[in-house]
């Protein structure tokens, strides 16, 4: 009789459990905006899921630089095309949230709109193309050129989590050389490629030392964007949803290209290189060719296009005003 | 009166001989060791009650045939003196490169101290280490910068996707060199050392002979200053010109840099030519051990005496 009475009030314990735990749900799923499609959870991903990603980033976050697995998720977009940085998103993402969604700088290259539009159609949230505006940032290959602040996160997509795949493409042993910082091989990789090349021939994805511990692959930055990520004022999450690995660099951590003395790491920005449309001559530049009649030239404007706009009034009005004073 | 003069007389002389010997240290204590292994042991398997009883020379197995635990090596004792090449022959299977691999720290004794002394110039030495005691950090930094090995096999100890300039470096980088014109200066010391041509240096592995290759070895062995060199089988699958070339140059070496090693070889000429003392080792047990000319000429144990009729 007693274990029948305890049996019933546990059954009406796990009840109000229940019905707290949907109720703070639905409360989630509903978020401020219906502008969502109703067949899908709030960000795509299960609930369930959501809190794996984040329980593996606050790990990854606790290591720094340390690659954390994670049971990577299918999503409606193909493995390698961002599917990493979009769950690492999407598990953070709240009804608060601004999203700012760019590839190699860009607001608006394809696959930067596709994932915007996943999110948007999912949340029903409000996205943006202001970096500083932006309380999350997914980004493949650039970090965006306005300093970030300590209440925003970059996400990054990446492509090759584990920056011993050149030098072991055996996972296992990968793993026990990262255990036992035995970094040795990757050094003469460095080595070898001054010796082959006669300079570090490494353009992105360049191995960086964090906290001198763990070595780490930066994902697929330039090297212009290498050193912003050292003592940086922003959270760094790195996703590789192919990979199912997660990593992270959390606020002012230090982080130390691998370089030689006499072969110093260098960034690619050369001088005298001037943005055609705002004039910017401190940002990372991407080039193209204009052709022309006398054959064309190779011109340059900045890959944060974004950043670019912004610019671009400020050049306008100060060039007037150089007009009207004139 | 006389005789309590005499007795006090002889009280005296005895007191001198004591001190007179107190002064003077026992022979062993006066070769500095730097590496006493006590009484290591490496099982593979689970291990029974029986394993000691039925395994051993005198069983003519290492494996039990109640648990089928092989016992590769059974309570070994030795001392390696600074300046000594140690000669470990035996059968295959008793045991020889399973010892390497325990003293290069690679393979985890299943009970025993292997203690290492730094070797010091003033004949004392340092405070002894457990090597056995250290974790995985401290026996990779160890083995980096004390330990130097030469494996039978060139693909175990190089790296062949490397060109042979970097698998020298290896070490140096290891140890935080990190100026590429200093590392190729010394890369190409190091293989003028061992009689490589230098101006090889950027080759690939893959275009050097076998000696070559042993050489390679042996350059990046020595690249860190190592206190003991570790060679395991160095000439077999050489020829015997080859052979005498890389046995010179280790003797060389010796001879020079005053190296200590510990040289495994199933092979009786390469041992007689280089270590002064040498273990027998069969099924796991060293069955006789002392100077390698009084083992060569007067073999005591029947597996010794087996060794050296067939070999000469």
């Amino acid at each position: 009789m007693h274990e029948i009475q305890a049996l019933a009030r546990l059954d009406a314990f796990f009840g109000q459990v229940t019905e707290q735990s949907e109720a703070q749900e639905t409360e989630v799923v509903a978020g401020p905006d219906d502008n969502r499609d109703p067949l899908y959870n709030f960000g795509f991903i299960d609930e369930d899921s959501k809190r794996e990603v984040r329980r593996k980033l606050l790990k990854a976050v606790a290591i720094p630089g340390h690659q954390v697995p994670f049971a990577s998720r299918d999503l409606p977009i193909a493995r390698g095309w961002g599917t990493g940085g979009l769950q690492v998103t999407l598990s953070l993402i709240e009804p608060h949230d601004r999203v700012k969604v760019i590839d190699q700088g860009d607001d608006d290259s394809v696959n930067a709109v596709n994932l915007r539009r996943l999110i948007q159609k999912t949340t029903g949230l409000s996205v943006t193309d202001d970096t500083l505006d932006a309380t999350i940032i997914q980004t493949r290959h650039r970090i965006p050129e306005e300093v970030l602040r300590e209440d925003q996160i970059l996400v990054l997509q990446v492509p090759m989590a584990d920056p011993l795949r050149w030098v072991e493409p055996a996972l296992e042993r990968a793993t026990e050389m990262h255990a036992e910082a035995d970094y040795g091989q990757m050094w003469v990789y460095m080595y070898e490629s001054v010796v082959r090349s006669g300079d570090i021939n490494i353009s992105t994805q360049y191995p960086v030392m964090v906290e001198d511990r763990y070595m780490m692959d930066t994902s697929p930055i330039p090297r212009y964007d290498v050193m912003r990520l050292h003592m940086a004022e922003t959270l760094y999450l790195f996703g590789a949803g192919r990979e199912k690995r997660v990593y992270a660099i959390p606020p002012y951590t230090r982080i130390a290209p691998l370089q030689f003395e006499d072969y110093p790491f260098t960034t690619e920005h050369q001088s005298g290189q001037v943005c055609e449309k705002c004039g910017a001559t401190d940002t990372f530049l991407t080039s193209y060719f204009l052709t022309g009649p006398q054959g064309g030239r190779w011109a340059y404007t900045c890959s944060d296009t974004s950043y670019c706009k912004k610019k671009r009034p400020e050049q306008g009005m100060k060039e007037e005003g150089m007009r009207d004073e004139g | 009166m006389r005789d309590e003069i005499k007795t006090s007389l002889a009280d005296d002389r005895q007191a001198t001989e004591k001190n007179s010997s107190s002064l003077i240290p026992h022979p062993s204590s006066l070769s500095s060791w730097v590496l006493k292994a006590e009484n290591i042991s490496k099982r593979y398997g689970p291990g029974c009650s029986y394993c000691a009883a039925l395994t051993g020379p005198e069983h003519n197995t290492s494996q039990c045939r109640i648990c089928g635990t092989v016992t590769a090596c059974a309570a070994l004792n030795f001392q390696l003196n600074q300046g000594q090449i140690l000669g470990i022959v035996g059968e295959s299977g008793s045991g020889k490169s399973t010892l390497m691999q325990i003293v290069n720290l690679s393979q985890r004794a299943t009970t025993g101290q292997l203690w290492y002394r730094e070797p010091a110039t003033n004949g004392a030495g340092s405070e002894p280490l457990d090597l056995l005691a250290f974790d995985k950090f401290t026996s990779r930094a160890f083995r980096n910068e004390r330990l130097g090995i030469v494996h039978q096999r060139p693909e175990l100890g190089l790296n062949m996707n490397f060109t042979v300039g970097g698998n020298v470096a290896e070490k140096l980088l290891l140890a935080r060199w990190r100026n590429v014109g200093r590392i190729r200066e010394r890369t190409s010391q190091l293989m003028e050392l061992t009689e490589l041509p230098s101006q090889r240096i950027d080759d690939d592995p893959y275009t050097f002979s076998g000696g070559m290759l042993q050489r390679v070895q042996i350059s990046k062995a020595l690249s860190s200053h190592p206190a003991l060199l570790l060679l395991d089988e160095v000439t077999s699958g050489l020829d015997v010109s080859v052979q005498a070339r890389v046995l010179d140059l280790i003797k060389r070496l010796q001879w020079e840099l005053k190296i200590t090693m510990l040289l495994v070889s199933h092979d009786l000429g390469v041992i007689k030519q280089l270590a002064s003392r040498t273990l027998v080792m069969k099924n796991g047990h060293i069955v006789e051990s002392g100077l390698t000319d009084q083992i060569l000429e007067d073999p005591q144990h029947p597996y010794t005496q087996l060794l050296v009729s067939s070999a000469l």
